[in-house]
């Protein structure tokens, strides 16, 4: 069976003002020309000091499709969101919203804090949309959902803010939308309650169109089934596959910048990635590319204060999510470098190369244990130094957030 | 199953329409109005001592006030038929009742900028809790009176059963002017600065705590200011006088319809446009 389309958006663009006096003044000209009926449709003229929040966007939401809405912060992700939900009207194109539709912009809000618990579910409920039956009999199933047990006929002022969040999730979650619009809601609540609430996401998919909006893109991966990633207004990126989609929102950012913290008991001159050997041809003049498991292989020429004799490397190994994924360290392995005095050249072998597909930025640190005190000095430290990326040539590795790990398969057959 | 189509087009252009749309709005924002009503009327009482008590004790400090002016003879207030007491304090009471209503639909924007920005739910659910709460107020306001003004004997007779059309005349006025301020209100704060004098300006046009002089300037002023029916009548009806005004409140309540039901369209039509800049 077809599913329905339940969200149509079509060439859809917003205009706001950058400057404050202005748009208020320009408000006072959009009412007018509003109630004289004069807005006969296309306001493409941008007025002085405007600029497109949103401009020329186009997608649907079919039901038990999840779109995830990425971008950076400013890209007008929540301008959109606040145009599908009727909130403000498009400038340009034509929306189409078809059913009932929840949206959870900000969590909780219209809580009166003076107001218990039990109060603000009703009140709550009737501005999404509920009557008081359909709130009567959802009312034990939203009490245990969000587990705020006992304090439920407390002021809400005196709940701690993820009491408050789980609260307003909880309320929104049990209207039945046929449209449900997430704008970063699971960044807050601890683990497990974000875990209940995934789920019940996941639940609420099968019979409804989902529009999420995140920054953490290990969460797009698992719910979603379509990106529209915006930047600056505009669609940079709308179809069905998501680490495609979520490659290039990494992208965007220019990413760590190489800085160095710290230098003054130790230099470096030269650091070198070497490419795995398939990739020599295309790592030339670019970022060095690894094959999944293959060996990582770094060449580093150093110089250190002659009143230090031990030297330890050590790499920390960060993700476009600035996550440390993982640390070499050589007084771990009980390894050193003997300080010569002059330049040294050393080079370092990590066997296997264990990461999924992306990039990789390396922090070098070169330490001297102090034996004595046993605590460790600080000699330099090049922050986000070098780069790389990891690349699976067969195919492995392609789910982003998702370690491939090595095994073997024994069946034990019974004649 | 319901669908919503949003475009840049003035909803204006097909009006039809719209008053469709906003009838039901209307009907289905009234369980909601009814919420928010109750919730702000518990929140506003829940943290005072005094509770419902506030809702005289301003007009009394302000009765108490006139009264001393006028028995120390500083300013002459005129011939007001009934003992001045009773005079300025019903008066302080219906005026509160009006200018409470008048501040009310700004107040609830203000009160709910966070859920209006947020939220997308029937718009007319503010209009009418506002107008849901002026009206308890007023309730209260009244069986104070009442009670107050039988107990000094000038209770008016059958004439009270009419006070509460009167009362609910004083609220739709009210609401209906608060609504022509609201749009821009909601814009820019010099009309909740400017709004004080505004309404000292209209109290001091209308016989609140003075009678209407005979002649010369201010009579004229007086006699043609639109509240000087609503307030007086008002006020003729609780304590059993001849009402005079009849005809012009009965003109006045149909210009306040004629304005509520028109700006009841543009506050629809205004809230996109300044959600968009509310920003809350």
């Amino acid at each position: 069976m077809e599913r329905e389309t339940l969200v149509k958006v079509d060439h859809v663009g917003k205009k706001f003002c950058r400057d404050l006096k202005r748009s208020l003044w320009y408000g006072v000209q959009d009412l007018t020309s509003e109630f004289l009926g004069m807005n006969s449709g296309e306001n493409t003229e941008l007025r002085s000091k405007e600029f497109w929040a949103v401009k020329d966007i186009s997608f649907e939401v079919k039901r038990g499709e999840c779109l995830g809405l990425i971008g950076r912060n400013g890209a007008g992700k929540s301008t959109l969101l606040k145009m599908l939900n009727g909130l403000i009207r498009p400038d340009k194109g034509r929306i189409e919203m078809n059913g009932r539709i929840g949206a959870l912009i900000e969590l909780g809000s219209g809580f009166n804090p003076i107001l218990t618990g039990r109060e603000n579910i009703y009140n709550n409920g009737s501005v999404l949309g509920l009557n008081k039956r359909e709130i009567d009999a959802a009312l034990d199933e939203i009490i245990e959902f969000s587990e705020i047990g006992k304090f439920i006929d407390t002021p809400v002022q005196y709940y701690s803010s993820g009491m408050k969040v789980r609260l307003g999730f909880s309320v929104a979650v049990h209207m039945k939308p046929d449209v449900l619009i997430l704008d970063e809601v699971l960044a807050v609540g601890d683990s497990g309650f974000r875990m209940k609430s995934f789920n019940k996401i996941n639940e609420i998919m099968r019979n409804a169109a989902v529009i999420f909006v995140s920054h953490s893109m290990p969460h797009i991966a698992t719910i979603t089934n379509k990106i529209l990633l915006l930047e600056k207004g505009i669609a940079d990126y709308y179809g069905e596959d998501v680490s495609e989609g979520i490659d290039r929102y990494f992208s965007e950012f220019s990413g760590y910048n190489p800085r160095i913290e710290y230098n003054d008991f130790a230099q470096l001159d030269e650091l070198n990635i070497q490419p795995s050997t398939i990739y020599t041809e295309q790592s030339k003049n670019s970022i060095p590319l690894i094959d999944y498991n293959d060996e990582l292989v770094v060449n580093l020429r150093l110089k250190a204060d002659p009143k230090y004799k031990e030297l330890h490397i050590k790499f920390l190994i960060t993700d476009k999510d600035l996550k440390n994924v993982g640390i070499y360290d050589s007084f771990h392995l009980d390894e050193a470098i003997m300080n010569t005095n002059g330049w040294m050249d050393v080079e370092v072998r990590v066997p296997n190369c264990i990461f999924i597909n992306g990039e990789y930025a390396v922090t070098i640190f070169v330490q001297d244990r102090d034996k004595v005190n046993k605590r460790w000095n600080m000699l330099a430290c090049y922050r986000y130094w070098r780069k790389f990326k990891v690349r699976a040539s067969k195919g492995l590795g392609v789910v982003p957030s998702v370690v491939y790990l090595p095994g073997k398969l024994h069946q034990s057959i019974e004649v | 199953m319901e669908r919503r189509v949003y475009t840049p087009h003035s909803n204006i252009r097909k009006p039809w329409l719209m008053f469709g749309e906003m009838l039901r709005d209307i009907r289905s924002g009234q369980d909601l109005a009814v919420r928010l009503t109750i919730r702000d009327i518990k929140a506003l009482y829940r943290q005072s001592f005094l509770g419902l008590l506030w809702a005289f004790i301003i007009p009394l400090g302000n009765t108490v006030t006139w009264i001393f002016l006028n028995g120390s003879g500083i300013v002459s207030l005129g011939d007001t038929g009934i003992p001045y007491p009773i005079y300025v304090f019903t008066g302080t009471m219906i005026w509160a009742v009006f200018s409470e209503s008048l501040l009310a639909p700004i107040k609830k924007i203000n009160a709910n900028k966070a859920t209006i920005a947020k939220v997308n739910f029937p718009r007319e659910a503010i209009v009418m809790s506002a107008i849901y709460e002026s009206l308890f107020n007023a309730i209260i306001k009244i069986l104070i009176l009442v009670v107050a003004v039988a107990a000094m004997g000038y209770s008016g007779s059958w004439s009270l059963l009419l006070l509460p059309v009167g009362i609910l005349s004083l609220v739709l006025a009210g609401t209906a002017i608060g609504l022509v301020l609201t749009p821009i209100g909601t814009l820019y704060s010099d009309i909740s600065k400017g709004l004080p004098l505004l309404l000292q300006f209209l109290m001091y046009t209308t016989p609140v705590v003075y009678a209407i002089p005979d002649g010369g300037l201010t009579g004229k002023i007086v006699n043609n200011n639109p509240l000087t029916p609503l307030v007086c009548t008002a006020r003729d009806w609780l304590t059993g006088q001849p009402t005079p005004f009849l005809e012009g409140y009965l003109w006045v309540n149909l210009g306040t319809i004629i304005i509520l039901a028109f700006m009841m369209v543009v506050f629809r039509l205004a809230i996109p446009i300044l959600v968009e800049r509310m920003n809350a």
